[in-house]
């Protein structure tokens, strides 16, 4: 197994480690930071997070499976999670997934993450964003939208598009 | 594990069980034998009530999360203001059903395993309230399981099973299409899982991590997509991965052993021991017309819990290997017991002291041992066995692998150094001084005395079980029994005199050793009368110092032993 | 005339107001924490008050309850926590604001960090906590970064780290993320995830964080507006705090609303100083549906609260400045937004989140958007909650899709009771609890498609059978 990390993530790991007194509560922190490092999270990486914790590979593979966030695979380089519960589905999320959708040529029907062919987007929906009274919201990566219309929507879009 | 819980509870609580006043201990041993407050699952069972459940187990961290042992229950009210409880008009407590308290009219159940009784509670353990959370909690269970009992090995055994009988729904009202999940999966080279009829109690989970320390099952996904998993690629291999198939409430869990090859109500169950180490766990055979198809083990908190090593599992396909000894013989061929016990009779009756050597195995039983240190003493003969060393690990498996070492140096066969007094023995026969060797269950080739000493003897007397360099040069050959077939003690490496029960007929004239033994020690040595294990045991118990030490009696060992002090 | 009564919110979203320490400091920020950690021992009738126990007094006096579900008493919930055990005590303040509709936390934690964090420090002393958490919902990356920050700057002041405003008491605070999941809100399933395992909550008895939290140690769990409130509350004292509100419901509430209104968002009132009316109809407020429209329902208190009927009446008992019981009889929208009042008319404030249904909306359609949320959410560890929240879900499903069945609104009631009151955690009501009320309040709608359904069915079989 040759997974490495750089240099700098280490040092942000330790930091992140040190801030619990039991290694292991440090899981979820050290999986956003390979996160946001590789996109998504291997089983090599979640390999190197379990003995960087002390921890059996399937200790951090049970968190993995289980947190959306996380991901095993490469989920597009912008992810797009429309809000699809109730406040945001009367305010029309429905209408904004199947636009993104139609406009990335995905199918807005098919459960889960769908991924454009160039691996430039994913797009899912996601359970409430707590944004509720200004809904429809979504995200992009980490950045975070409200009101959107469907010209609202091409617009962001675009920005990622680069 | 193996200290016997000796606490005692000191105290006891008074609860009503099912309307009955029940005195019950206050503590219990927890899964660990701490005690601990006694919970209403164990205070039911005291009451000879069984709570139904999936995820507790006596021998496991307590999980709560089936739910299947919800039972509802009255508590006495809180003492008011003045200091006193509320009453009855007749001056009893007032008990208080539980209800949800958002919603006064419907009863609130408690889980039996995970709450602890308290002085005056009332326990509804088969009461409709109890009985509608039971039948909704089997109902959810049973929505998305294949119902394919007819071609599941664990029907029979099967707690799903069984619960839905007694306390299920005629009908499910699903009307849905169920979750599908991965079925034979192979979670490791000895076990297959169907996570379609897993019902996720984790018993197999905190089995390996807390019992086994071996951190290897866990549950990917979420919600009602969970599922029982290994590391992918990472196989479920320690030594004791088996336990997992025994507590597996349902046959989400099966062993590739014994898979598909037989319908657990066909077997017979006969009480015995494993003989793959000096640890002893107990066990339980099951056979049917004559095959054995399995071991499982057998509770024993003073040896190994609920719990046996897959290693000790697995070992006994040898009983019924082909090559099994099944004939007797002697120098002119395959001849019949009485003559040839007469002839070795003779020979031994005539042979001088010192000219004599005897080799048993640490896999004989007490009595066999103890017979033939007798026969030893009778010329002087120098005695010994053979060491079989392997590696403790952390739970279960001793160093010494011999099932009896114990047992050969408590009966005088062998000292501390196992096998010490095997060169000597084989420097007797290469000056000629020994003349007749009897090897019970080894082979000596093995073990310094080669083929070609082996030559120099007068006589070779040789009794075992499977085929070897030392049986092919006997001159007479006695086929002995698997302790599968035959009745005895062992005594573990601890020190406790365990008994196993016969579940086979040997193969051919095998005869018990201890009876051929019985049969040479009259001729030769002449001995008091008996003619029975259980009088052999007792005779044995009443000469070797260590056994007599604790008073041991034959019928006094029960099912689970009794210790005696090394 | 109902208007916000901005206490927490106070300069969240004034011109000019910025989330840095320098703007919180000016706006006479961290004076509260100098002020609490001037406070020495006093004797009181010949005992000693340290100032830990003044804090705690104050809070509990107050009559401050819980913002982030169940509306328990801080002050008690502090009482609670085990001072004896030897081991050490943790606080972590629940971020994870999950509860759909609600979307209170988002502005404190984004526009006034300090005011959290503030709070926090002083709850953290008035506890003897040496080491807290925010646990705070992995989609609000920038919140996180907020807080981050905030932290830091406070440490740079010296409010936090090493012998804060001069004494020796020592705190440290930091932010934890989550990744996605509702049930890291539940307060042992949070504590489980901080653990770093599968947030599976804990059963409760014998896990109470009080006694055996993280780590198994004594951990105090509190919302963020709580936290925030104890900050308050130390500010103005416990009395003025008390004055604020209603008996027994004191303070202010930030209430999010959301859903067919004309002007959702969150609004800061005075406990039970508006009415469920006012604040969907007031122009201070939500400014009434939209034009046409008529009001079918409200969620109350967040998605797991009990949902209520356009119309609805109510006979509840109270206790009035006296002391007697009388009876009222109340209308849905003058129900006082309160804790007491909406569990007395058989729902909860919950997260004091209102989400307004008009007559535009199918209301089968709602019960499944929402029961998704549930199965989706469910953490899968007890049996009835883990079957029953995905069976509740296909079975809307199924009827969204058409083939509803007469017998359905029957079905989901006996899906749902089979969860609530018999789960590892509160889940298990607020999965079952929509399902509940939409049957109980709007039987008609699934009996209606239940009817429609079937004939439309059984009329398309007759004509492939005779064809
Ligand atoms: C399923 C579930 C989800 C919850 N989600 C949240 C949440 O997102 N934020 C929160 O503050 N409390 C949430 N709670 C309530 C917490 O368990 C806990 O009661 C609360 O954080 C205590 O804080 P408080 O006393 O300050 O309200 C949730 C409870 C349940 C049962
Ligand atoms: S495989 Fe068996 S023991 Fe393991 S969780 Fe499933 S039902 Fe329980
Ligand atoms: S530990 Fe020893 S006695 Fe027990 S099962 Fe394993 S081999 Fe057999
Ligand atoms: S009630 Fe639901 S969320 Fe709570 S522990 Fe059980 S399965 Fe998990
Ligand atoms: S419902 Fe979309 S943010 Fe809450
Ligand atoms: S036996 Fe599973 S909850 Fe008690």
């Amino acid at each position: 197994m040759s997974f490495g990390v750089p240099k700098k993530l280490e040092r942000e790991i330790n930091r992140l480690v040190k801030n619990y007194p039991e290694k292991r509560s440090a899981a979820l922190m050290v999986l956003h930071a390979l996160q946001e490092e590789f996109g998504h999270i291997s089983l090599e990486a979640e390999q190197w997070a379990a003995a960087r914790l002390n921890l059996q590979p399937i200790n951090i593979h049970e968190l993995v499976t289980f947190y959306p966030m996380l991901r095993e695979h490469d989920p597009g380089k912008t992810v797009v999670r429309v809000c699809r519960t109730l406040s945001c589905a009367l305010a029309g999320s429905a209408r904004l997934h199947r636009h993104i959708c139609q406009r990335l040529g995905l199918e807005a029907d098919a459960p889960g993450l769908q991924r454009t062919k160039d691996g430039r987007f994913g797009v899912e929906y996601a359970e409430c964003l707590a944004s509720c009274g200004t809904g429809p919201v979504m995200m992009c990566n980490d950045d975070f939208y409200e009101n959107i219309s469907n010209d609202g929507a091409d617009e962001i879009l675009e920005k990622y598009d680069e | 594990m193996g200290a016997n819980q000796a606490e005692t509870p000191v105290k006891t609580v008074t609860v009503k069980v099912d309307g009955c006043t029940v005195e019950v201990p206050r503590t219990t041993p927890n899964w660990l034998g701490k005690q601990e407050p006694t919970t209403v699952l164990q205070a039911c069972k005291h009451a000879g009530i069984e709570i139904p459940h999936y995820c507790y187990h006596p021998k496991l961290p307590v999980a709560g999360n089936c739910r299947m042992c919800l039972v509802h229950v009255g508590m006495p009210g809180r003492p008011g203001p003045d200091g006193k409880s509320p009453m009855n008009e007749d001056g009893s407590p007032k008990i208080f059903p539980m209800q949800l308290p958002y919603e006064p009219q419907t009863p609130r159940g408690v889980i039996g395993c995970a709450t602890d009784i308290i002085p005056g509670m009332e326990i509804y353990a088969s009461s409709p309230e109890t009985r509608a959370m039971r039948e909704a909690v089997l109902e959810s269970l049973l929505i998305n399981h294949p119902l394919d009992c007819p071609i599941c090995d664990q029907a029979g055994e099967c707690k799903l099973q069984e619960y839905s009988v007694d306390h299920g729904l005629a009908e499910s009202r699903f009307a849905e299409v169920k979750v599908h999940k991965p079925k034979a999966v192979d979670l490791g080279p000895r076990i297959t899982l169907d996570a379609e009829r897993c019902v996720l109690c984790t018993r197999c989970i905190r089995f390996t991590a807390d019992v086994a320390s071996d951190d290897a099952l866990g549950i990917v996904n979420r919600g009602n997509y969970s599922a029982i998993a290994t590391y992918p690629g990472k196989a479920f291999d320690n030594n004791y991965t088996l336990n997992t198939v025994d507590i597996c409430p349902v046959g989400a869990l099966t062993s590739d052993d014994f898979r598909f090859q037989m319908r657990v109500w066909f077997l017979k169950e006969t009480k015995s021991l494993c003989t793959g180490c000096g640890t002893g766990c107990n066990t339980v055979i099951g056979s049917r017309e004559n095959r054995m198809y399995r071991y499982e083990p057998r509770q024993n908190d003073a040896v190994n819990s609920c719990w046996m090593c897959d290693a000790g599992r697995l070992d006994y396909k040898w009983i019924g290997r082909d090559d099994r000894l099944a004939k007797v013989r002697g120098p002119k061929g395959d001849t019949a017991w009485p003559s040839v016990l007469k002839a070795i009779s003779n020979h031994l009756t005539k042979a001088g002291v010192g000219s004599v050597a005897i080799v048993a195995s640490a896999r004989q039983s007490n009595e066999e041992l103890y017979l033939l240190n007798k026969l030893a003493k009778h010329f002087k003969a120098p005695t010994d066995s053979v060491p079989r060393d392997g590696e403790a690990d952390q739970l279960l498996v001793a160093r010494d692998r011999n099932p009896n070492i114990t047992g050969a140096r408590l009966t005088g066969i062998t000292t501390k150094r196992v096998g010490s007094k095997l060169a000597a023995i084989a420097k007797g026969i290469a000056s000629g001084k020994i003349k007749t060797l009897i090897v019970y269950g080894e082979d000596v080739t093995q073990h310094g005395i080669g083929v070609k000493l082996l030559g120099k003897l007068k006589t070779l007397i040789v009794s075992d079980i499977l085929p070897s360099a030392t049986t092919k040069n006997a001159n007479y050959l006695l086929p002995g029994c698997a302790h599968a077939e035959k009745r005895g003690t062992f005594t573990n490496v601890k020190g406790r005199v365990q008994k196993f029960s016969k579940a086979l007929e040997p193969p051919g004239d095998a005869i018990a050793e201890w009876e051929v033994l019985h049969e040479l020690v009259h001729n030769v040595a002449g001995l008091d009368e008996f003619d029975s294990i259980e009088g052999l045991f007792n005779q044995m118990a009443f000469e070797v110092k260590a056994f007599k030490g604790a008073g041991l009696k034959w019928d006094s060992l029960g099912d689970k032993g009794a210790d005696v002090k090394l | 005339m109902p208007k916000e009564h901005r206490l927490v919110l106070k300069h969240a979203d004034e011109a000019g107001y910025t989330n840095d320490i320098k703007c919180y400091l000016k706006y006479g920020g961290y004076k509260t924490l100098k002020k609490v950690f001037r406070l020495k021992p006093k004797k009181a009738g010949g005992v000693v008050v340290t100032p830990q126990e003044t804090i705690r007094s104050e809070v509990l006096a107050s009559g401050l309850r819980g913002r982030g579900g169940a509306g328990f008493s801080c002050g008690l919930k502090w009482n609670f926590v085990n001072r004896k055990s030897g081991k050490p005590i943790y606080l972590i303040c629940n971020a994870d604001e999950s509860e759909p509709g609600t979307f209170k936390d988002r502005q404190i934690i984004h526009k006034d960090p300090h005011q959290l964090i503030e709070g926090m420090i002083l709850s953290c002393y008035a506890n003897d906590v040496k080491l807290a958490y925010i646990y705070i919902r992995g989609e609000f990356p920038e919140g996180a970064r907020i807080l981050n920050r905030a932290i830091d700057e406070a440490k740079g002041k010296g409010f936090l780290g090493r012998g804060i405003c001069g004494t020796r008491y020592d705190l440290e605070i930091h932010v934890h993320r989550g990744a996605g999941a509702y049930i890291c809100g539940e307060e042992t399933g949070l504590i489980e995830s901080l653990e770093g395992k599968r947030p599976y909550p804990r059963i409760k008895p014998p896990y109470f964080p009080a006694a055996l939290g993280l780590y198994m140690c004594p951990t105090i769990v509190n919302n963020v507006e709580t936290l925030c409130n104890v900050r308050n509350v130390m500010e103005i004292g416990a009395d003025a705090y008390a004055a604020l509100g209603t008996a027994g419901n004191t303070g202010t509430r930030i209430v999010s609303l959301s859903g067919n209104v004309k002007r959702p968002g969150y609004y800061e009132i005075e406990v039970g100083k508006a009415t469920l009316g006012e604040l969907i109809f007031h122009k201070n407020f939500g400014q009434g549906l939209r034009d046409g429209r008529k009001l079918r329902a409200i969620i109350p208190g967040g998605s797991s609260s009990k949902v209520f009927r356009a119309g609805e009446k109510f006979d509840i008992k109270s206790k009035d400045k006296w002391g007697e019981v009388v009876e009222q009889k109340l209308d849905l929208l003058d129900i006082p937004y309160d804790f007491d009042t909406l569990m007395k008319c058989g729902s909860m404030s919950g997260s004091s989140a209102i989400i307004v249904l008009d007559d535009s909306v199918d209301i089968v359609e709602s019960l499944g958007n929402l029961s998704d949320f549930y199965a989706h959410e469910s953490c899968g560890q007890c049996t009835p909650c883990r079957e029953g929240s995905l069976w509740m879900a296909k079975a809307l499903k199924r009827m969204r899709s058409g083939q509803a069945r007469k017998g359905d609104a029957d079905y989901l009631e006996h899906i749902a009771h089979n969860i609530q009151g018999r789960t590892i955690c509160a889940f298990g009501e607020a999965c079952a609890w929509p399902v509940l009320s939409f049957v109980d309040k709007f039987r008609d709608d699934f009996e209606k498609r239940g009817a429609e359904d079937e004939a439309r069915l059984a009329k398309r079989d007759g004509e492939a059978t005779t064809k």
